[in-house]
């Protein structure tokens, strides 16, 4: 157990490293400069005055000494300022980080609870009408894409039928109800294709175990067909679900970036948006670096979920 | 005209599953196949039978038909399986339910598939108790504890806590056949339940299987494909080809004179020690039939050492042997085995050079003269 954790974390410090100095280098490669968030165009006539600012920012020095300052600070646990609102990236990302884990928590959970059933309904009753109608409505979910799952959900829910507000966000802090208000729908709009997809994936994994000698001779006991689905079936079934959660992790992250924007939410995806369109290098490489991070650490406690499913893998790892 | 000779001689008391013409049938896209073609035997309480025959035979598909257990919508079975008074063929799923385990068990060919590898050996030993009766967690515990005792388990506790991978394939058996007896049925189906296991092991399964058997009054079903284990193990012995019985006799009359010329070919095919090293494996020449569109005549007549021109076109019954015979002893042969009809058969057949005649006829041992194996010969 020690050392898997201790090979994971020289694993995470290279992923860290490798995200951070590419960002970096995509950053540095974008058309337009820092400058232009720094000073407005019209002050950028005095020569003087840019030089100095550049000269103060650093922005004239060669790119991997920039990174090396960068990567020094960073290790300190100071990822710099924001050249846009001059608040520090930490600040930023503390403040804005809550609104996304909250909306890809309550994603994730809404859509493998409900993705469980359903597959395991849809594969029990393999080429009934349930089967069907389940299969059918992941394939409709599957082709409908976030923004516009959005909006539908805006103009339902929101507009005609005024249950929940279209966009805003009320944070934990100001009532857990409010809070779960504001974030159904986002969270609603990003899980339609999770369900479509872990739907898929639980149904054809129970439809191979379901044919193991294991449930055959589950039956020959005389246990109850839900007691078999459920205790026998699901968890050899539900490695591959495991593994794909933990893999559309990044694909949810790049939703959000829609999502959060489409619901006006103070979440990190939007700030990360606007960092990029504003060469606010120092947030973009913050916010890079700290998705790579959760990526990293949510596939590793993949890798660990694995081991509690199957007691098999335990003993070879 | 096969379920009269055996249902007389019963006392309907004793009976506890009598099975009468069932056939099944498998829907595939290339056709139907006819997997069980009218099977008809009894079985005593507290009686033992074996069911013989090559893959592919339908001795494992007649035993899940019985108990039910051939899942899937294109499978058909027709007929009847009385078992304690009541037609199981003709139960719903969750009367059957209330049968599996409780009244019929069946123990599998390979322990290693049949244990869900993901949970832990106690709570597959004992959820079918609390199911079914309804006992406390700590009973089940107990009455696990002395199961695992009874078959032989070492340190019991240590193992109801193991994971299935944890234990060597004999030692899951031992375990699968717990789980059979757990609830105590009647009748215990077990189908081929050494043939994954090796030989050392097997013949302690056997005995265990065989002590339960009789140490709890249970009647039980032994499917395998091992002639020499049906021998001195089972009352009575069906040996089934084709989806058919062609031969069905208590077990010491079938091994004192074999009459099936299907039944020889199965008992030649085992190798012995007393041969001498090297001698070739008498495989029957051939392979099994198409089940799809199975031969006129007798099923056995293309690979039949005996055959004769009337083997090809009509199926002989099943009928008992003349005076003198065993009563109980019936087979589906027109050229029996022992018979002057079948001696007179066999002498034309190896004069007229029919070369799964001339195959047997060779002396075993002899490899100078033995023929090249045809390449589709296939080994029982």
């Amino acid at each position: 157990m020690l050392p898997f954790i201790a090979k994971r974390l020289v694993r995470l410090v290279a992923t860290l490293l490798a995200v951070s100095f590419l960002t970096f280098l995509l950053v540095n490669l974008l058309p337009g400069d820092a400058i232009n968030a720094l000073i407005p165009i019209d002050a950028q006539q005095d020569r003087e005055f840019v030089e100095q600012v550049r000269e103060e920012w650093g922005l004239n020095d060669p790119m991997i000494v920039r990174y090396g300052r960068w990567l020094g600070d960073a290790v300190q646990g100071n990822f710099g300022d924001s050249i846009v609102t001059s608040r520090t990236v930490s600040s930023e990302i503390t403040h804005r980080l809550p609104v996304t884990a909250e909306l890809m928590i309550v994603t994730v959970l809404f859509s493998v609870m409900l993705a469980i059933p359903l597959g395991v309904m849809a594969a029990y009753r393999e080429g009934s009408r349930v089967d069907q109608v389940i299969s059918g409505m992941a394939q409709l979910f599957l082709s409908i894409p976030g923004f516009v799952a959005g909006l539908l959900m805006i103009y339902i829910f929101a507009m005609k039928l005024g249950w929940l507000p279209a966009t805003g966000w009320n944070r934990f802090s100001n009532g857990l109800l409010d809070n779960l208000k504001t974030v159904i729908l986002p969270a609603l709009s990003l899980a339609l294709i999770e369900i479509a997809v872990y739907t898929r994936v639980v149904r054809s994994d129970v439809m191979n175990t379901l044919q193991e000698n294991y449930v055959l001779s589950a039956r020959a006991k005389g246990l109850g067909n839900r007691y078999i689905l459920f205790r026998h079936c699901l968890r050899p079934s539900s490695l591959t679900l495991i593994t794909v959660v933990g893999l559309n992790i990044g694909t949810l992250l790049g939703g959000t970036v829609v999502v959060e924007f489409l619901f006006a939410m103070p979440g990190l995806g939007k700030r990360l948006l606007d960092a990029i369109f504003q060469r606010d290098f120092m947030m973009v490489q913050g916010i890079t670096v700290l998705i790579a991070t959760i990526y990293v650490l949510v596939n590793t406690a993949v890798d660990l979920i694995y081991m509690v499913v199957d007691p098999r893998i335990r003993k070879a790892d | 005209m096969t379920d009269s000779m055996q249902t007389d001689s019963v006392d309907p008391g004793r009976t506890l599953l009598a099975v009468d013409d069932l056939r099944t049938t498998f829907s595939i896209p290339a056709g139907d196949v006819k997997a069980v073609r009218g099977v008809s035997f009894s079985l005593d309480r507290g009686r033992t039978l074996g069911i013989v025959g090559e893959s592919g035979s339908g001795k494992t598909v007649l035993a899940r038909s019985i108990m039910r257990l051939n899942i899937g919508s294109n499978v058909t079975t027709t007929g009847t399986a009385t078992f304690a008074g009541r037609d199981v063929l003709s139960l719903s799923m969750s009367e059957m339910q209330e049968q599996w385990g409780m009244e019929m068990a069946m123990v599998f060919q390979d322990p290693v598939t049949s244990l869900n590898p993901l949970v832990r050996v106690g709570r597959q030993v004992t959820e079918h108790l609390r199911s079914h009766l309804g006992v406390s967690r700590a009973e089940a515990h107990k009455t696990a504890v002395s199961l695992l005792n009874e078959v032989r388990i070492p340190e019991p506790e240590a193992r109801l806590k193991a994971f299935p991978h944890e234990l060597s394939g004999g030692m899951r058996q031992r375990i699968c056949i717990a789980i059979a007896l757990a609830c105590e049925p009647t009748l215990l189906f077990a189908d081929e339940p050494t043939t994954a296991l090796d030989v050392t092991v097997q013949h302690q399964i056997l005995n265990l299987l065989g002590r339960e058997q009789r140490d709890r009054d249970m009647a039980m079903v032994l499917v395998t494909h091992d002639l020499g284990v049906v021998a001195g193990r089972t009352d009575d012995t069906l040996v089934m080809y084709a989806g058919k019985v062609v031969e069905q006799s208590p077990t010491t009359s079938l091994f004192a004179s074999m009459r099936h010329p299907y039944s020889e070919a199965l008992l030649r095919s085992l190798p012995r020690t007393s041969h001498a090293s090297h001698t070739r494996l008498a495989a029957i020449t051939g392979r099994p039939p198409d089940l799809i569109d199975p031969p006129s005549g007798c099923a056995f007549s293309p690979r039949c050492p005996y055959v004769q021109d009337r083997c090809r076109d009509e199926v002989p019954p099943l009928t008992t042997g003349g005076s003198g015979d065993d009563p109980d002893h019936a087979f589906a042969c027109f050229t029996p085995v022992g018979s002057p009809e079948g001696a007179e058969a066999f002498a034309r057949n190896v004069s007229d050079g029919l070369p799964q005649a001339v195959a047997v006829d060779l002396p075993t041992g002899d490899q100078m003269s033995a023929p090249l194996p045809t390449g589709n010969e296939r080994i029982v």
